[in-house]
């Protein structure tokens, strides 16, 4: 009978288990009562800087599903040197992610040239109207203080 | 019974103090079993808490799904046969009611004290394959269909080893009622050593073996969940039932989980007895009266040892292939059971 051996096995598995969550306690968390901790660089929510952003649009078209809303327009700003010609700038009017249809998958975040959309590890924000998951510009600024502190730079990279 | 308390009670008392008796008898190994152990204990096997919300502990969780399938609709599918569908919970529910009836719990406190109680208990457990047969039948669905044929295969085909390892108790203590096969464990003797008496587990091993085997094929517990098995079958007989009609399945489960739990402890762990040997007892008139408040303890204390080894098995083996599960049954124990009657009766004759 070789089949015994791995019969008492199993049974010794659950019952170990079993004394391991006597004894140490269960690999779960009782959510709402005790909050997980996500890993730093979870994609909970997307958080807008919105000093950065000027409204080029590549995250609205590189987007999959089309969750992002961006309205701008041309203003003059004043020139960089004294006596110079006023500069053209794009403002942003309106910045919004849907989050009823993002599938966090991040792409808005790799295009963005600026550095103005940032992962955070944030996750309670549901809602219950859906509507309310329309994130508006200011609502993704206020996200940037839950995002964490960028990984320190390898030796030898070159740093603006 | 009647004289538990050395008063005379009247023959309405009499039956109404057995109905009241039967439902604790049903309810309580039942609501204990699935707190314990389906809750909790399955939890803890796969490293977590299990229900932790309800009472202290998720203690109150079972009032909580009660509630839950009770205020739920009766639901009956269109093409359904409506009278037998409904009635299908109720069959196997009766099956476990009638199984208890046998069942002592000590000297006195029994429901009643059948000459052949084996022979009914045995009897009587098969109704509720009728149940579940008719069940997957009425609903007029395939799923439901299937599962209820492969429950009858099964539990026709389990009841045999089943039958035929109670027999060796049965040679063993020369009685097939419960009372006279616990006296005989407890007066006995295992090579003249009287201590512990003579629970039948040691001489008859090989019969208990088979006998846990064929009742967790009986209670369609896993590795013997064919029946509703829910990634071939949906849920098997019970698939289209909803509500409370589901909820009586669900207790007769278990309920009759701690039933058979019951009747093994009975037939090989001693039953509600201590070892004679220990207060000078030589026959059950000896016992003492109080033994009709420790018996019923020391019942539930093994019930729940051999349900925690029912569930321990449930929880960790995976599920049988039905040709493999039919081919257990016939070729191998019923072939050893077969075996263990003809050395025990041997046994019996010549020493």
């Amino acid at each position: 009978m070789p089949k015994v051996p791995g019969l008492i096995k199993g049974l010794g598995v659950t019952l170990g288990t079993l004394g391991k969550t006597v004894t140490e306690g269960a690999a779960t968390v009782q959510y709402p009562h005790e909050k997980e901790a996500p890993p730093v660089r979870a994609r909970g929510v997307i958080a807008l800087h919105e000093g950065n952003c000027t409204a080029c649009m590549l995250c609205a078209r590189s987007c999959p599903d089309w969750c992002i809303y961006i309205e701008g327009h041309k203003q003059l700003a004043p020139p960089r040197r004294a006596g110079g010609k006023p500069r053209q700038v794009n403002h942003l009017d309106r910045f919004d992610i849907d989050y009823a249809l993002c599938m966090y998958c991040g792409i808005c975040v790799e295009v963005c040239p600026f550095d103005a959309l940032f992962w955070s590890p944030e996750y309670e924000y549901s809602e219950p109207r859906i509507a309310d998951l329309l994130h508006d510009k200011d609502k993704l600024g206020e996200w940037m203080e839950t995002v964490p502190e960028a990984p320190a730079l390898e030796a030898g990279a070159q740093s603006k | 019974m009647s004289a538990v308390l050395a008063v005379e009670v009247p023959y309405w008392g009499q039956s109404l103090l057995r109905v009241l008796g039967g439902l604790v008898a049903v309810l309580l190994p039942a609501g204990t079993i699935v707190y314990l152990f389906l809750f909790k204990m399955m939890s803890f096997m796969q490293s977590r808490l299990g229900p932790m919300e309800a009472g202290p502990y998720g203690s109150l969780q079972l009032v909580a799904e009660v509630g839950k399938w009770m205020q739920k609709e009766d639901l009956a599918p269109e093409n359904a046969d409506r009278t037998i569908f409904k009635m299908a919970p109720l069959v196997v529910l009766v099956s476990t009611f009638l199984l208890v009836a046998v069942i002592p719990f000590g000297p006195d406190a029994y429901f009643t004290n059948f000459a052949v109680g084996v022979f009914f208990g045995l009897a009587v457990s098969s109704i509720s394959v009728l149940g579940i047969l008719i069940a997957g039948w009425a609903s007029a669905n395939k799923y439901s269909l299937l599962g209820g044929l492969r429950a009858a295969g099964q539990l026709i085909a389990y009841e045999l080893p089943l039958v035929l390892a109670t027999l060796g108790v049965v040679i063993q203590a020369e009685s097939m009622n419960f009372q006279e096969i616990v006296v005989a464990q407890n007066t006995g003797a295992i090579f003249g050593f009287e201590w512990l008496g003579n629970p039948f587990i040691f001489t008859q091993f090989i019969g208990f073996l088979i006998f846990m085997i064929a009742v967790q094929a009986e209670l369609t517990q896993a590795p013997f969940d064919m029946p509703i098995a829910e990634s071939e079958l949906v849920s098997g007989y019970m698939t289209e039932y909803s509500g409370f009609r589901f909820l009586i399945f669900f207790i007769a489960e278990f309920a009759t989980a701690g039933i058979f739990a019951l009747i093994a402890s009975l037939l090989f762990l001693g039953g509600w007895g201590v070892p004679f040997v220990w207060f000078d007892w030589n026959s059950l008139d000896d016992v003492s009266w109080w033994m009709n408040l420790v018996g019923p303890l020391i019942m539930l204390t093994k019930m729940l040892l051999l349900t925690f080894i029912i569930m321990w098995v449930r929880f960790s083996y995976p599920r049988f292939r039905e040709d493999q599960l039919q081919t257990f049954a016939w070729k191998v124990l019923i072939p050893l059971s077969l075996a263990n009657i003809g050395i025990t009766a041997i046994l019996k004759v010549a020493v």
